[in-house]
């Protein structure tokens, strides 16, 4: 009996109340978000918050929900450096994007 | 024979299985790599349109589409987790509990695909946007807008095809437990999409 618990243990990782406190923290987070989409600050502050917080909570999702922290590591380092990596490439276009307003010709 | 000499082979001639998951959850992060990347290239175009344009339009009230797109977060992150219920009961063999964690996590799917429905018809019918002109004179919103929020829209109406088809295969008896696993990670990475979506799109444009 106590074979087949730990089998099973192994097999999901995690517990049911393990998932239910995760699923209460991205909860919160969201609720932080919305408070903060309210909350005076400067553009680019504001972005970076919502956006660290957006992080924080995909990393909850792919640890937990889609069980990445319970896999080998090998799998994680195949597939993430990479997918981040292609991720902060794509700011390269940004700069642009600040600089095209001063560019426009006066109507 | 030939099974045993894979098993004893090196790891580098990939005689053992150096994931150690099974083929078809390796396929599906692949597929969900690149998928992430497809929704990051809409994210950053959207990004360069909001940032290019100083006069970007902030048209989300706080009532309803707040509210309404504070639900549909909601009814993901709590589909998720019936979702890892759905796993959880099918790796203890327990199919009907499996299917019942399934359709609740359907209904949740179902429940964001109605609201966001009404928030698109709403921006449509009362505010006049479209994918090409809009009342604020910045186009490219409602053509970012559309094409970021359809295109994860239509993912969700896929997974919950997906989902429906896993579950009416398990309550017959068919399919295992991976199988469930498979379709629960394209499930979490769609609501994983929207936890982007949400603070980007709509709390960065909330009229305050």
């Amino acid at each position: 009996m106590s074979m087949h618990t730990e089998e099973v243990e192994q097999i999901d990782g995690a517990t049911a109340l393990t998932f239910t406190k995760v699923w209460i923290i991205l909860l919160a987070l969201t609720g932080v978000e919305v408070f903060l989409g309210y909350e005076q600050f400067a553009t680019l502050i504001m972005l970076t918050a919502l956006l660290g917080i957006s992080i924080v909570k995909a990393a909850l999702i792919i640890a937990y929900f889609m069980h990445l922290k319970f896999e080998r590591l090998s799998l994680f380092l195949t597939l993430f450096p990479m997918l981040i990596f292609c991720i902060i490439l794509m700011l390269i276009f940004l700069g642009d994007a600040t600089r095209i307003p001063h560019m426009r010709p006066p109507l | 024979m030939s099974t045993q000499v894979a098993a004893t082979a090196s790891v580098w001639e990939g005689g053992r299985s150096p994931y150690a998951v099974n083929s078809k959850k390796l396929g599906m992060w692949l597929f969900i790599v690149s998928d992430a990347l497809t929704f990051t290239a809409l994210l950053f175009a959207y990004t360069y349109s909001r940032v290019s344009n100083p006069d970007w339009p902030k048209p989300f009230d706080f009532s309803p589409a707040i509210i309404f797109s504070t639900m549909m977060s909601f009814c993901l992150l709590s589909s998720s987790l019936t979702m890892v219920m759905a796993v959880h009961a099918m790796n203890h063999g327990r199919r009907k509990a499996a299917a019942g964690w399934i359709l609740g996590t359907m209904a949740c799917g179902a429940a964001f695909v109605a609201l966001h429905l009404t928030e698109w018809i709403k921006l449509i019918k009362v505010e006049h946007v479209t994918p090409f002109s809009n009342p604020w004179g910045v186009p490219l919103f409602g053509g970012t807008f559309f094409a970021l929020t359809g295109l994860h829209m239509t993912h969700v109406i896929i997974g919950l095809i997906y989902l429906g088809i896993i579950c009416q295969a398990i309550v017959r008896g068919k399919f295992q437990a991976i199988d469930v696993e498979v379709s629960g990670l394209y499930w979490h990475f769609v609501d994983l999409v929207w936890m982007f979506i949400f603070p980007l799109v709509y709390l960065m444009s909330a009229k305050v």
